[in-house]
C-alpha cells in the first residue's frame, strides 16, 4: 500500500516535471558573446538573465516559465544569419533578440522577417533596421532621435558657437552617429572648423586632435565607440585641449570612467537610460545588476532587460496554443500595443515605413536624458 | 601646431619601430615572417597589466615580468614550430602559416579568458601630465618609447658587431651550414633568437598599451600590419631599417592628418611607402637580402 503511493507520487511528480518542461515559452536571443562586439553582447546577455531570473522566480507567464537559447552570433553578418536560422527552423523559438551590432541586424533580419517570427533588436541605433519588415521590433532609440537633443542642450549650457567633428569611418555605427550629427548640425546652424577621422585600432589620436586644437572649436564632436574615445579623451587632455566632448551611444558607458580616469570630465551624451536616472523602476534594477554581477550596469544590460519585460507583457496577452506558426504570429500582433516603464523609462513602440512607402517594424519611442561627466560621473542635465 | 605635430610623429614612429624591431631580428636570422609577433606583443602587454594589477608590482618590474612571459613564450614558438619546421626543411610558407595559427590561438585564449573589453593600467601607476615646451606637449611615456627605441636598436647592433653570439647570428642570416661548419651550436642561436625577438615584443607591448591606455586582444593586430610595412620599407631583417621605417611612417601619417586631412591618412601614408618600394625595391637599408641573393 505504502509503495503504491509513493510509486503514485514519484509518477505524479515525473509527470508534472515533464510538463512544466513541455510548457516552456522558448525564446532565442543572438548575440555576440565572442570578438570585439562582446563588450556589448555580454552586457546584453547579462540584462536578459536578471530579467528572466525574475520573471521566472515570481512563477512565469500565466505559470509558464520562459527558457532562452542563447546563441553566439561573433558580431559578425554571416555568424548571425547562421544563427538567426539555427534558433528560427532549428530550437524552433517562439521570437528572438538580437543580433549585437547593426551591422550584422542588416544582414540577418530579413531572415526572421521572411520566416515570419519576431527579431526583436535591443542594441541596433543604426537607420534603415526596423524598415525591413513588420516582423523587425527594437527598444534601442535610433541615433537620429537622440544626438539632436544632446546638441541642442550641451550648445544651450556651454554656448558653444562652432564645433570640430571627429568619428570612426570604418565602422558603420560610428558612420552614421557622424551622418545624425553633420544633420543635427545643419539644422541648429551651428558651423563647423574641422572634421577628422580615425579607424578602428588606433591607438594614437594626437595629430587629429592637435589640429582640431589649432582650429579654435568651442567642443569636439565626438561619434566613437568608448574602446577608442576614451584613449582619445586621455590623449586631448595631455594636449591641453580642455573643450567639452559632446558623444553618441558608443560612449555612453560607466566605463569611460575605468579607461579615461581623471580625463573624462565634460563629456555629454544622451540615452533614454541613465545610472543616475533616480526612477524606481531603474534603482530597482541597477541595485539587482550589482547584486548579481558586482559592476555597474550600462545602457546595453538596462535596454535588455526592459526588452525582456517588454515580451513579457505581450506574452501575457496571447495564448499559447503550441502551433508554432500561430503563436508566432500573435505574438507580433500583440507587441505595437505595448507600453512599458522599466529601468529606460517610459516606452512605446512607434510604427515606420518600409523602403516601400508600406507600413513596415517598430522603433522606440522615449525621452533622452542629457548628461554630463564630473569628477567621474555622470551629472544629469535638463 | 607644427612644432606639436612633429613632436606627435616622432613618438608615433618611436612606436612603431619599437614593434618593429623584434619582428625584423626574427626574419633577419631565422628567415620566418613572424605573422604572431603581435599576438606576442599583445600577450606581454596582459602580461604586464597582470602583474600591475593583481600581483601590485611597480612599472619596471612589470616591464621584466612582461619579458620573461613572452620570452618564455618566444621559446615554446621555436621549441615546438621552428625547430620542427627547420628539421624537416619545411617550405617558408609552413611556418609563416604555423604563426597565423598560433596568433589566433593566442588571441582567442585570451579572449575567453579576460574579454574582449578594453583594459587599461591604473592611472595612478602613470600620471597623464605632460610636459610643456614652448606650448609643445610631450608625456614622460613619450619620451621614454622614443628612448628606449634608439637604446635597444643601439644595444642590438652593438651586440650583432662586437660580440661573439651576435658575429655567430650574423652570420646564420648568411649561411647557417657554413656557421654550422665553423662549430657554432646553429639550433641554439636560432632558440636565443626566437626568446630575444619575443622579449622585445613584449616589452614593446607594455609600453605601448601603457602610451595608448588600452590593453585589448586584438591590439597586435593593426600594430603587424604596420609593423610588416615599416619593415619592408626598412629593408627585411634589417636592425637600423626597421627604426628608420618607424619613423618613415610615423611622419608620413601625422603629416598628411596635418596637412591632407584624417580621411586620407593611410592612403597617401602608404602610398608614400609605395612609392619609396619602386624606387628602392630593396628597402632603405635592404642591402643583405640583395647580398643573399
Amino acid at each position: 500500500m505504502k509503495l503504491k503511493q509513493i510509486l503514485a507520487g514519484a509518477i505524479l511528480a515525473l509527470a508534472s516535471l515533464t510538463g512544466v518542461a513541455g510548457a516552456q515559452i522558448k525564446i532565442g536571443a543572438a548575440e555576440a558573446l565572442t570578438g570585439n562586439a562582446a563588450q556589448y553582447g555580454a552586457p546584453i546577455r547579462r540584462g536578459f538573465e536578471l530579467a528572466l531570473g525574475e520573471i521566472n522566480g515570481r512563477g512565469g507567464i500565466n505559470g509558464q516559465k520562459i527558457e532562452l537559447v542563447i546563441e553566439d552570433e561573433q558580431g559578425k553578418k554571416e555568424e548571425a544569419i547562421n544563427v538567426f536560422k539555427k534558433l528560427i527552423f532549428q530550437d524552433k523559438v517562439l521570437m528572438l533578440f538580437g543580433p549585437t551590432l547593426s551591422n550584422s541586424a542588416q544582414a540577418s533580419d530579413p531572415v526572421a522577417q521572411s520566416a515570419k517570427v519576431v527579431a526583436f533588436g535591443t542594441s541596433n541605433t543604426a537607420d534603415g533596421i526596423t524598415s525591413i519588415g513588420n516582423y523587425v521590433f527594437r527598444n534601442s532609440v535610433t541615433e537620429a532621435d537622440i544626438l539632436p537633443v544632446t546638441l541642442r542642450i550641451a550648445s544651450q549650457k556651454t554656448g558653444l558657437k562652432k564645433v570640430a567633428v571627429l568619428y570612426g569611418n570604418d565602422d558603420i555605427f560610428t558612420k552614421s552617429g557622424y551622418d545624425n550629427f553633420k544633420k543635427a548640425l545643419q539644422d541648429l546652424k551651428i558651423p563647423v572648423t574641422t572634421t577628422e577621422t580615425f579607424a578602428k585600432g588606433d591607438v594614437d589620436f594626437k595629430p587629429q586632435l592637435t589640429k582640431i586644437k589649432a582650429s579654435n572649436a568651442d567642443a569636439v564632436v565626438l561619434s566613437a565607440l568608448v574602446a577608442e574615445g576614451a584613449p582619445m579623451m586621455v590623449q586631448a587632455r595631455q594636449l591641453g585641449i580642455t573643450l567639452p566632448f559632446i558623444g553618441g551611444n558608443g560612449m555612453n558607458s560607466p566605463r569611460v570612467f575605468e579607461l579615461a580616469k581623471d580625463s573624462s570630465d565634460n563629456l555629454w551624451v544622451g540615452s533614454p537610460w541613465s545610472v543616475e536616472n533616480p526612477a524606481a523602476e531603474n534603482k530597482k534594477f541597477i541595485l539587482a545588476y550589482r547584486k548579481a554581477h558586482t559592476m555597474l550596469p550600462d545602457q546595453f544590460a538596462a535596454q535588455a532587460y526592459d526588452a525582456i519585460y517588454i515580451v513579457a507583457q505581450a506574452l501575457k496577452k496571447i495564448k499559447i496554443t503550441g502551433k508554432l506558426e500561430a503563436d508566432r504570429k500573435s505574438l507580433r500582433d500583440a507587441l505595437p500595443a505595448i507600453q512599458w516603464t522599466g529601468a529606460t523609462g517610459p516606452f512605446k513602440f512607434r510604427q515606420v515605413a518600409g523602403r516601400d512607402g508600406r507600413p513596415a517594424g517598430y522603433d522606440a519611442v522615449q525621452t533622452a536624458i542629457v548628461m554630463m561627466t564630473k569628477s567621474n560621473r555622470y551629472v544629469i542635465q535638463k | 601646431m607644427l612644432a606639436q605635430q612633429i613632436v606627435n610623429a616622432i613618438s608615433l614612429g618611436g612606436v612603431y619601430a619599437l614593434f618593429a624591431l623584434g619582428f625584423t631580428l626574427i626574419f633577419g636570422v631565422l628567415n620566418v615572417v613572424n605573422l604572431a609577433h603581435g599576438a606576442v606583443f599583445m600577450i606581454g602587454a596582459y602580461a604586464s597589466l597582470k602583474a600591475v594589477v593583481v600581483l601590485q608590482l611597480p612599472l619596471p618590474a612589470a616591464i621584466l615580468v612582461a619579458m620573461l612571459a613572452t620570452g618564455a613564450l618566444g621559446w615554446l614558438l621555436d621549441k615546438f614550430i621552428f625547430a620542427p619546421l627547420r628539421a624537416r626543411h619545411a617550405p617558408h610558407l609552413a611556418p609563416m602559416i604555423a604563426t597565423i595559427g598560433v596568433a589566433i590561438t593566442l588571441t582567442s585564449l585570451i579572449e575567453g579568458t579576460f574579454g574582449s573589453e578594453n583594459l587599461r593600467f591604473p592611472s595612478e601607476v602613470l600620471p597623464a601630465e605632460a610636459l610643456s615646451m614652448g606650448g609643445v606637449q610631450i608625456t614622460w611615456l613619450e619620451l621614454e618609447i622614443i628612448c628606449l627605441a634608439f637604446a635597444l636598436m643601439a644595444i642590438l647592433l652593438w651586440g650583432l658587431r662586437k660580440t661573439g653570439a651576435g658575429r655567430a647570428l650574423r652570420g646564420l642570416a648568411e649561411s647557417p651550414k657554413a656557421v654550422a661548419l665553423m662549430g657554432v651550436n646553429v639550433e641554439s642561436v636560432f632558440r636565443v633568437t626566437s626568446i630575444l625577438a619575443a622579449l622585445l615584443g613584449g616589452a614593446a607591448g607594455m609600453l605601448i598599451a601603457l602610451y595608448a591606455n588600452a590593453v585589448f586582444p586584438r591590439m597586435g593586430q593593426p600594430m603587424l600590419h604596420k609593423g610588416i610595412a615599416v619593415v619592408i620599407l626598412g629593408g627585411m631583417g634589417d636592425i637600423r631599417g626597421a627604426l628608420l621605417g618607424g619613423f618613415f611612417l610615423g611622419f608620413a601619417e601625422v603629416l598628411s592628418v596635418a596637412y591632407v586631412g584624417s580621411n586620407m591618412r593611410d592612403a597617401i601614408a602608404f602610398g608614400l611607402l609605395f612609392i619609396v618600394l619602386l624606387i628602392r625595391p630593396q628597402g632603405l637599408f635592404g642591402h643583405v637580402v640583395q647580398r643573399r641573393a
